[in-house]
């Protein structure tokens, strides 16, 4: 892994204005304080492992205090975070994550509300709530693995498979086209934008810690790899074999020409997008001003 | 401040009462004939430091709920039959990690978009079995605005008390009538607090509910740092087990036993002219109202006629349905769906009383005079006077 860490790249905005984090990896030790268990029902080769360290890597870097986090998570492979990650921590119903959290952070403003996501908890059942909460600007940070699959129920497609690839459910090819999730994201409201790979560690633990850090919401989505369902139907069931082949495809943002194709694995990565404007859980507040004062008045 | 009475319509009262019981959050999507609910909320939530929160569906309302109930708050929505129906998921969600929260369901006809504004009853079976596998879940049934008020603070209490979903089951006629109501003061009414557990943040993980003792959960974001799952979870640590069936069935008999053991303490019962009665009526909601007249015209005629009326419908309210079914001759269940209570009373009757049904799905109220018609059969040999 060493070659991989050396390669890793730290991007600044498209615009230059959004200085990311710097954050200095931790110790195995100091992410291990930050579980629950360090046993997984994740695959052997499944990236799920690696964002899940660069999450606490990103909380340990910005030194969020590990009694304010809440981690809520839908349903699927990605979902079982919630489990092992020793925060308050909400493992909800199927693609209801984000609703869920519009709750907490409203109820308590306080907290560091971080909403884990599948592909499909994100895109498919619970778009509407993805776009939603980012036309709110609601002050939560949306983490989506996207292994463009179902994996928990065994490699069906999903909004974010490629056109033309196999799964369970598109064994003559899929022939519907893909999400890219950060546009999506972008066109609906989202105020921080980034994308991340499991192949560049250092990158990925950098932009969740730019997600946590900005007021707004903002959603990161991290390129996982799926070995066992999705690369043995696509790509390749070797797991190195297969992060060789994210590296190729993930192109520095700053670097990505808009004009190329997106089709299958070639998008930027790094900070997409970031802007500032009112947060929907500071807007309430002041609601709550106008309400009082109309009542006084 | 003296208690004067203020003309209110049945969902601003289920409004006042939400904030008498120390509601603090609201989301809901508008849909008739609930709406005014959430327009007096967004409106007196802020004026109370609380948050009104209008979702894009019903399904992310009763979600942004549970995460409110989480994170400390009161919680509540309210909707109609179709959102029911969309937040039934998550009622099941709310029901196994058992999250204190109140559903408000004003009944429309249906199915579907049915009759957006006439009332019904036609959720009572979706309020018991809406959501899929075992659970318990506590219904209560206004049948006036007084009590759009007080069953809603009571519908909270009983949520905090036992960590469950509770489901106020109004509907178009209740929700959009207005009537005289004496607000009850600060002090007036029991309001049930959440509390915290006795126990230190490290010690938690190895205490469990028990029947007679459920502990409040702690809110999300404190030392406590729990974890909450709607994957069946081992009682005593909290930890997700889909393994072990034992596990499984102990806390699936456990989420069930928690209710029907408190039924007692939490059934509530208006029985009216019962000691001597021959035959009962067994009406709930806005039917009450009518069945209530039609007792008092044969009572007045010296007739044996009295009255059941369930104000907790979930659970069903098994013993005073055997004490009726040993004393009348007959049931009479007027409902405004057709058999969904009535098969349930005669199960609990098993035999021991003829049960008649009388439903209604036309978006009417059943009136006094269908009521009394069912009556006159059942004592053919009487002369009756017409009033």
């Amino acid at each position: 892994m060493t070659a991989l860490v050396d390669e890793q790249r730290l991007e600044e905005s498209p615009k230059g204005d959004y200085q990311l984090p710097k954050v200095k990896p931790h110790t195995t030790a100091e992410i291990k304080a930050h579980l629950r268990s360090a046993k997984t029902l994740w695959c052997p080769g499944c990236s799920n492992g690696t964002i899940t360290r660069a999450l606490i890597d990103a909380i340990l870097g910005l030194g969020l205090d590990p009694e304010k986090v809440v981690v809520v998570a839908g349903i699927g492979c990605s979902g079982r975070i919630s489990a092992y990650l020793d925060y308050s921590t909400v493992h909800t119903a199927h693609g209801r994550a984000l609703a869920v959290a519009t709750g907490v952070k409203a109820a308590d403003p306080s907290l560091h509300v971080i909403v884990t996501m599948g592909d499909g908890d994100s895109s498919a059942i619970g778009g509407n709530h993805l776009i939603h909460a980012a036309r709110r600007n609601i002050d939560v940070t949306a983490l989506v693995f996207n292994n463009s699959i179902y994996g928990m129920t065994g490699g069906q497609m999903s909004p974010t498979t490629h056109l033309g690839d196999k799964s369970t459910t598109s064994v003559y090819g899929n022939v519907e086209p893909a999400f890219d999730l950060c546009e999506l994201a972008h066109a609906a409201g989202a105020t921080y934008v980034a994308r991340g790979t499991s192949w560049a560690y250092q990158q990925l633990v950098s932009v969740i810690a730019g997600g946590l850090g900005h007021k707004g919401f903002s959603m990161v989505e991290a390129m996982a790899i799926c070995p066992v369902y999705y690369g043995r139907f696509n790509l390749t069931s070797d797991p190195a074999e297969f992060l060789r082949i994210q590296k190729e495809h993930a192109v520095p943002a700053n670097k990505f020409d808009e004009g190329e194709s997106r089709v299958r694995d070639h998008y930027p990565v790094g900070l997409l997008h970031h802007t500032e404007r009112d947060e929907f859980v500071a807007s309430l507040a002041k609601v709550r001003t106008r309400a009082q004062e109309a009542t006084r008045g | 401040m003296a208690a004067t009475a203020v003309l209110l319509q049945g969902n601003e009262a289920v409004a006042e009462g939400a904030i008498a019981a120390g509601a603090r959050f609201f989301a809901g999507y508008p849909i008739t004939p609930s709406t005014e609910i959430a327009e007096v909320l967004s409106q007196r939530l802020p004026q109370v430091g609380g948050t009104f929160i209008q979702m894009e569906d019903e399904i992310a309302s009763i979600a942004a709920v549970c995460g409110a109930s989480l994170a400390g708050k009161k919680a509540l929505t309210a909707t109609s039959g179709p959102g029911f129906s969309l937040m039934q998921e998550m009622i099941g969600f709310a029901s196994m990690a058992q999250i204190p929260c109140v559903i408000v369901d004003v009944m429309r006809g249906g199915p579907s978009t049915g009759l957006p504004t006439e009332p019904s009853q036609g959720d009572v079976m979706q309020a018991r079995w809406g959501t899929h596998g075992e659970h318990s879940v506590i219904a209560l049934v206004p049948n006036s605005v007084m009590e759009c008020y007080t069953l809603t603070v009571e519908a909270f209490n009983l949520s905090e008390q036992y960590r469950t979903p509770v489901i106020v089951l109004s509907d178009a006629l209740i929700g959009h009538m207005r009537e005289a109501v004496v607000v009850p003061q600060p002090g007036e009414l029991r309001i049930a607090e959440r509390g915290e557990p006795d126990c230190e943040p490290d010690e938690y993980d190895t205490v469990t509910s028990t029947l007679d003792n459920i502990l409040p959960r702690p809110p999300l974001g404190s030392p406590f740092k729990v974890h909450v799952t709607g994957l069946v979870y081992n009682r005593l640590s909290g930890t997700p087990d889909t393994s072990d069936p034992a596990a499984a069935a102990d806390l699936g008999r456990y989420l069930r036993e928690k209710i029907y053991h408190h039924r007692d303490a939490i059934v509530r019962v208006e029985e009216t002219a019962m000691e001597d009665a021959e035959i009962a009526i067994f009406a709930y909601g806005s039917v009450a109202r009518s069945a209530k007249a039609v007792v008092k015209w044969a009572r007045a005629q010296g007739v044996p006629v009295g009255m059941v009326r369930p104000i907790t419908l979930w659970p069903f309210p098994t013993a005073a349905v055997d004490r009726m079914a040993e004393q009348v001759r007959a049931v009479i269940v007027p409902e405004m769906n057709i058999k969904q209570m009535s098969w349930e009373v005669q199960a609990a009757v098993a035999g021991r009383a003829k049960v008649v049904d009388h439903g209604r799905i036309d978006g009417k109220l059943i009136t006094p005079a269908e009521i009394k018609e069912l009556v006159k059969a059942q004592f053919p040999y009487h002369r009756w006077e017409e009033a």
